[in-house]
């Protein structure tokens, strides 16, 4: 399997991931290595706020398709176009497409639909996905990928199908409940990505998330995502003044001490994150896609690009790993 | 001005373990919201203050470390080296919720009717706001009932940190509902409810999400009936005891983009409602290490590729960070002054127990 057919074999891939740990970044890099292999890649944001379009150097997104960027390549023209997706509007488009046209109008007028959310958790969420799967069979992209909410709430997002399912028993929303979970359990048309960083509080969390995950919605789990790997650098190994030694430098005692003071802390937190990478793949039997922390404060479209390089090469060494087992 | 030296000026955070009745600790998801409640309330009890923290979700080996090593709805004693008292507890949602209608029904009759009714376990347990809005509930009902002379809550992890200031008036909207009154109005009971789901407009809705949710929901609203007034009274006692003198906002953020532009949006909101910000934490901030020897570093000829150019780059990516972090914070600052803003590096250990606390305390309350 190579990169392209990882991210289109199923044709949808859910982001999800503890708030912080870079879940909108693995988004988009995934779709930016999506399109630079000629592919046209489908973002969805599900929560309104979104860096996503600035990564791009991009205006914010709304409900209708934008494109973010297109890239030529020997395979044609590839793309990322991006949109996000809310519950009302994904309600009164669905209740327009099935008939039920003036309903959808009283519905969001009058207020009913905050009170049937209510009545009904997770019905939301199955609006949301369910506009994602009809996406998905209509064909809209060769690649979906969907920015789940954050966290735990990535559980209750998913599972909204199954929870809807055991309060409605007739009607459309039941049809379209019935559709998602159909879509969610299927490994050949929908995975989901975990991310996290390499510490602690986010490697707990992924851990408990992909159980749930797997044990409540029964979905496909595909490689982590660990984000924000401190890329190695072997010179720290020795101290500064030895390292100037067998450069020819004397260094001022103060730059030495500095310099000496940064490379114990870049060994400390490297320490912390090789013990959390070990320990989450104790604890979690999945491939593991490793991206390095990027030295910049805002990431845009050039950053992207080189994360995208490093996704694609991490995606092609795993199927290496695989095939020589 | 005042020309005091600097070990004579009480440090700000140390005032607000000190002073505060009341500390509301908000800001986004994953800035560390919990564990600087926690440093809070320690720092109080090492004053010789009753302090007790409320948490919603905390990491599991922190809530071990507070004692908390399953959901406690009341306050749980941690002892330690200190001179005051410190408790913890974990937030029950549902459980809390479950008290505040026992404590409003007319009768144990009514509130079984409620309790049973699935439409209200929906909104127990799902209600968006309902965890925000029973943190404050808890907050109440701590406060009222004394014992402590601080009360530290961690607030929920929520995407929109303002959900919690509008937490409890939003059962009380949403008791305001336009079909909770076509159910109890004009007249009453089951008769009338019955009644309801046949009419038109509930029917079509029916027809969408099934006829069992509406007759969940009418019963539930029906159920409800004369309840409201006392959840009115309710939350407006909570919006008095948050706009106290003695209760301090105390803005949590990550030095993240996101985060510093949500805790900034915060403090505007809470300015809009008359209350104001008595601190920032800003938690694991990068560290400088070559301040005021830039332009050394910078003259340093190394060979590429050799170890003292891997020293020379650590360092230079390393504050080139730090930078970036604090240019992020400058715009947060000037919003919330003259509240301060107090950095907590990024340290080299994970908070997990009650030595690393302490240690984190250090950082918060500038003993370093």
């Amino acid at each position: 399997m190579d990169p392209a057919q990882f991210l289109t074999a199923p044709r949808v891939t859910i982001v999800a991931g503890k708030g912080g740990v870079g879940k909108t970044t693995v988004t988009a890099t995934l779709a930016l290595a999506a399109a630079r292999l000629g592919l046209k890649a489908l973002v969805i944001e599900i929560e309104g706020k979104s860096g996503l379009p600035a990564l791009f150097g991009q205006a914010a997104l709304d409900y209708h398709e934008q494109v973010l960027i297109t890239v030529d390549t020997p395979n044609g023209t590839g793309e990322v176009r991006a949109r996000t997706l809310t519950p009302d509007e994904s309600l009164v488009e669905y209740l327009r497409d099935h008939g039920l046209k003036r309903i959808s109008k009283r519905l969001a007028d009058s207020g009913a639909l905050d009170m049937v959310a209510t009545a009904t958790p997770g019905i939301k969420d199955v609006l949301i996905l369910g506009k994602v799967k009809q996406l998905e069979s209509t064909g809209a992209a060769d690649v979906i990928i969907v920015d789940a909410p954050a966290a735990g709430h990535a559980i209750t997002f998913l599972s909204s199908a199954e929870g809807l399912l055991d309060a409605v028993k007739v009607g459309p929303i039941e049809t379209q409940a019935r559709e998602v979970r159909a879509l969610l359990t299927d490994a050949a048309r929908c995975q989901v990505v975990l991310v996290t960083l390499p510490e602690e509080t986010p490697v707990n969390e992924l851990v408990e998330t992909a159980y749930r995950l797997e044990d409540r919605v029964g979905i496909k789990l595909g490689p982590v995502v660990v984000n924000g790997i401190f890329p190695p650098l072997p010179g720290l190994e020795i101290s500064a003044a030895r390292a100037a030694k067998s450069d020819g430098i004397t260094l001022d005692p103060d730059v030495a001490a500095a310099l000496d003071a940064a490379a114990s802390f870049r060994r400390d937190r490297e320490a912390l994150q090789a013990e959390q990478i070990t320990r989450l793949a104790r604890e979690l039997p999945l491939d593991q896609i490793h991206l390095p922390f990027v030295f910049r404060s805002d990431l845009g479209p050039e950053a992207l690009g080189e994360l995208s390089d490093h996704l694609t090469a991490e995606l092609d060494a795993l199927d290496a790993a695989v095939s020589g087992s | 001005m005042t020309a005091m030296p600097d070990d004579d000026v009480i440090a700000p955070m140390s005032e607000v373990a000190a002073t505060s009745a009341i500390v509301l600790c908000c800001g986004s998801g994953g800035v560390g919201k919990t564990t600087t409640a926690a440093v809070i309330a320690l720092e109080a009890a090492r004053l010789g203050r009753r302090a007790v923290v409320v948490t919603i979700d905390p990491a599991k080996r922190l809530a071990d470390a507070l004692g908390l090593s399953e959901l406690t709805n009341t306050p749980t004693r941690i002892d330690g080296p200190w001179d005051g008292e410190l408790s913890a507890l974990m937030l029950d949602t549902e459980s809390t919720f479950n008290g505040l209608v026992a404590r409003y029904a007319g009768s144990a009759d009514q509130a079984e009717k409620i309790l049973t009714n699935r439409f209200y376990r929906n909104i127990a347990g799902a209600l968006s706001g309902t965890q925000e809005y029973m943190a404050t509930e808890k907050l109440y009902e701590l406060s009222s009932e004394g014992g402590f002379d601080l009360i530290v809550v961690d607030t929920p992890p929520t995407r929109n940190a303002l959900d919690f200031l509008e937490a409890p008036g939003r059962l009380a909207k949403f008791l305001g509902h336009p079909l909770y009154r076509m159910v109890t109005a004009p007249t009453r009971g089951i008769v009338k409810a019955v009644n309801m789901a046949a009419q038109p407009f509930l029917r079509s809705v029916g027809k969408v999400v099934g006829g069992d949710v509406i007759a969940d929901a009418i019963a539930f609203f029906a159920a409800f009936d004369g309840m409201e007034e006392g959840f009115k009274q309710r939350a407006a006692m909570v919006e008095h005891l948050l706009a106290d003198d003695h209760t301090s906002f105390v803005l949590v953020a990550s030095p993240r983009r996101d985060t510093v532009e949500e805790a900034a949006f915060f403090a505007g909101r809470l300015a809009d409602m008359q209350l104001s910000v008595r601190a920032v934490v800003v938690n694991r901030i990068y560290p400088y290490f070559g301040s005021g020897l830039e332009d050394a570093i910078a003259g340093i000829a190394a060979t590429d590729g050799s170890p003292l150019a891997d020293h020379v780059h650590n360092l230079t990516e390393l504050d080139a960070i730090a930078g970036a972090e604090r240019e992020h914070l400058v715009p947060l600052q000037t919003s919330v002054a003259p509240a301060p803003l107090i950095e907590v590096p990024l340290l080299s250990f994970e908070v997990h127990d009650l030595e690393s606390l302490r240690a984190l305390g250090d950082h918060l309350f500038d003993r370093v």
